[in-house]
């Protein structure tokens, strides 16, 4: 690709732990790679030039109060192509956790007296509840080969392939054992796979952070939950570190 | 000489979050010099209340991107703190492993990403791709050396997966930990490089100092980064229960962030304090890259903070090939696969501190008696600095007031770069708007 081809791409972050942003970084020597088919105009974590003048917007975090939301539009207006990156921006997130506690507990759990001086919203909302998104990438942290990926797919004009299936459709392949039959709790039977089964593959339990497949109820790992007597409704009820914001906007609908 | 300066960076660049710079001046006269902290709150303190013990290590990674694992192990040492639960040697050994693995990544990105451009007279580390591809390539390739640690040692880099109460669910084969060492061993050549390459830019770094307060964890057996007591270079030890009393936060009208304070308006947390209060206990090329650059304590110039980062990345990177001979000579005690300690929860408060790569890092957590957390504080490493960048802006302004205004922005931006802000760390932002 010749240099004045590639499409200019910039990176903004709200309410988040800019982990994803980190993956970036994390490509290594991959990341002159990704120079070659994006130029990057705007990524204020690791560059002081700027510009506003980009074709693809790259959003990490969520968003918690009205001047995100004005930046996000901001962003939106300037873009053509708008990508969310890492679950705070694609499902809320660990910040959406909040959502279901009692807003005024939360604010005097943090800043007690203090609580009236500033300005948040009651939930915390991912990019797409205040703008158009094109395409998610999602994960917590996002996997750096599945952002290439999509990068790729957007700069080749396809359509990048983003699994639908739940997360035990991975980890029944690298043949782990599975969390209920170590009597552990998971939420693999209904989270969107895409991750290889990560944190299952390194002892640990499914924690839900790609998200519920679009329908659970239907799409969700039957044989695990059959095995262990269990419904797609009672597992997302039960283990909700990820999903509250995804929760309350199928019921909205 | 310009009379009148009007400074006014919104979001500084390059820093981990959100914070804002201000100087106003009219006739020479300072009228306003400000470090703004303006990031969203994202209420970390209330996510924890009623969750599950096995929970709140997950959660509380998610604080920092880039310190997840210093993250997750103040966390882990808080809950264990408040159940009495045991650690092995061996995994303790582990975790220091992880500890490094995370102080060198981090390290690495501020040093080479962040930092070096202001150093070369560049906006970013980008065009320097093209300038100074070898020495790009260095600074990757020990970014990269530094990730595979983390990934070898807790399943991945960021957020890690098999830190958990008691131990760990997985532990590397010792293949792979030789296999490690080897790779460790190799990196001296990259390590001098850049060492070499800071070294040839020093004059670059501004000739400020401003003495203040140091704070870190200190250990009378090894450079402190684990565990500890508290020390202040003012005050001396004291115990990591009695945190509250050396962090003292309080709040102040221009910054959303709490500010704290010991001995004296303002100290410092992160590698210069550590070197400041440890230097002693440095691995023998650490204190010979430290020499190069005639670091004699107290070191009382924070923009230093950079070189202290490299003389740290050596620290660790010898400490680690240390610790893993030590791991292998004794021979890796096998654990069973998806492990998961055997704990019976119970009601009681925990305080863990950790150094992570910003400086020293406080979680402190209640539970009820079935393990759910009624009350968590967390005091961040970014959240100590605010008050000793606002000082040290103070003592500076005054003194290149008279410099053209581009060149007073840059040295004040490099100024708060130094500190290697990581502003989304800071849980106890108040999110106020400013009225000018």
């Amino acid at each position: 690709m010749k240099p004045e081809e590639r499409p200019k791409a910039a990176f903004f972050d709200f309410a988040g732990c800019e982990g994803d942003q980190l993956q970036v970084a994390n490509l290594e020597e991959k990341i002159l790679d990704l120079l070659n088919i994006v130029e990057l105009v705007s990524f204020r974590e690791v560059m002081t030039e700027h510009s506003d003048d980009y074709d693809v917007a790259f959003i990490e975090g969520s968003i918690t109060d009205s001047h995100a939301e004005e930046r996000l539009k901001e962003i939106r207006n300037n873009a053509d192509i708008v990508v969310a990156i890492g679950a705070c921006a694609t499902i809320g997130g660990i910040n959406s956790i909040r959502n279901a506690q009692d807003f005024e507990k939360v604010q005097e759990r943090v800043y007690g007296d203090e609580r009236e001086h500033y300005e948040a919203w009651e939930k915390a909302k991912p990019a797409k509840a205040v703008v158009d998104v094109d395409y998610e990438v999602h994960g917590c942290p996002i996997d750096r080969e599945e952002f290439l990926h999509v990068v790729q797919s957007i700069v080749m004009g396809r359509e990048p392939n983003i699994p639908d299936y739940p997360v035990c459709v991975e980890c029944k392949l690298n043949e782990n054992v599975c969390a209920f039959e170590r009597d552990e709790f998971c939420v693999g039977p209904v989270t969107r796979a895409g991750c290889d089964s990560c944190c299952v593959n390194e002892g640990t339990i499914c924690w839900g952070c790609r998200g519920m497949i679009d329908n659970p109820n239907e799409e969700a790992h039957e044989e695990v939950l059959e095995e262990y007597g269990l419904t797609a409704e009672e597992v997302m009820k039960k283990f909700d570190l990820y999903f509250t914001w995804q929760k309350e906007a199928r019921e909205d609908e | 000489m310009s009379e009148d300066v009007d400074i006014d960076v919104e979001y500084l660049t390059r820093v981990e979050g959100h914070g804002n710079i201000e100087v106003n001046a009219r006739n020479g006269k300072i009228e306003k010099c400000e470090w703004q902290v303006v990031e969203a709150p994202r209420f970390f303190e209330s996510l924890v209340v009623d969750r599950d013990w096995t929970e709140l290590h997950h959660v509380t990674s998610r604080i920092c991107g880039i310190c997840s694992i210093g993250h997750t192990l103040a966390s882990l040492k808080a809950t264990e703190d408040a159940m009495d639960i045991d650690v092995s040697e061996q995994d303790k050994k582990l975790r220091k492993l992880a500890l490094h693995g995370e102080n060198m990544q981090s390290h690495v990105l501020h040093v080479g990403y962040l930092a070096l451009p202001d150093l070369m007279d560049s906006k970013s580390v980008v065009p320097l791709t093209e300038t100074h591809e070898e020495e790009v390539k260095t600074v990757i390739r020990l970014h990269r050396l530094a990730n595979e640690m983390s990934d070898v040692i807790t399943g991945r880099t960021t957020h890690p997966q098999r830190l958990i109460p008691g131990g760990f669910s997985k532990i590397p084969t010792e293949n792979e930990l030789m296999e490690l060492k080897n790779k460790l061993e190799g990196s001296f050549n990259d390590l001098t490089a850049v060492a070499n390459l800071l070294n040839d830019l020093e004059s670059k770094i501004p000739a400020f100092e401003r003495e203040t307060e140091y704070i870190s964890l200190t250990h009378e057996d090894e450079f402190a980064l684990y565990d500890g007591d508290i020390c202040s270079s003012d005050t001396g030890r004291t115990p990591v229960e009695e945190y509250l009393e050396i962090t003292n936060e309080y709040t102040v009208p221009q910054s959303t962030a709490k500010y704290t304070k010991n001995n004296r308006e303002s100290y410092m947390v992160g590698a210069l304090a550590r070197l400041n209060n440890n230097y002693g206990q440095l691995s023998p090329m650490a204190k010979d890259i430290a020499e190069k650059f005639d670091f004699d304590p107290l070191v009382c110039n924070p923009f230093m903070n950079t070189i202290a980062q490299v003389v740290e990345v050596v620290h660790s990177v010898e400490d680690s090939i240390r610790l893993i001979e030590e791991l292998l000579d004794e021979g890796l005690e096998e654990q069973e696969e998806y492990n998961s300690p055997d704990i019976e929860p119970k009601a009681g408060r925990g305080i863990g501190a950790v150094e992570v790569p910003r400086g020293i890092l406080f979680h402190d957590y209640t539970y009820d008696k079935d393990g759910k957390c009624t009350e968590a504080n967390c005091v961040i490493p970014t959240n100590q600095n605010h008050g000793n960048i606002q000082l040290d802006m103070e003592k500076m302004v005054p003194d290149i007031i008279s410099k053209p205004e581009e060149e007073v922005e840059k040295q004040l931006s490099m100024l708060v770069r130094a500190y290697d802000p990581c502003i989304s760390c800071s849980t106890h932002d108040l999110n106020i708007k400013f009225i000018d």
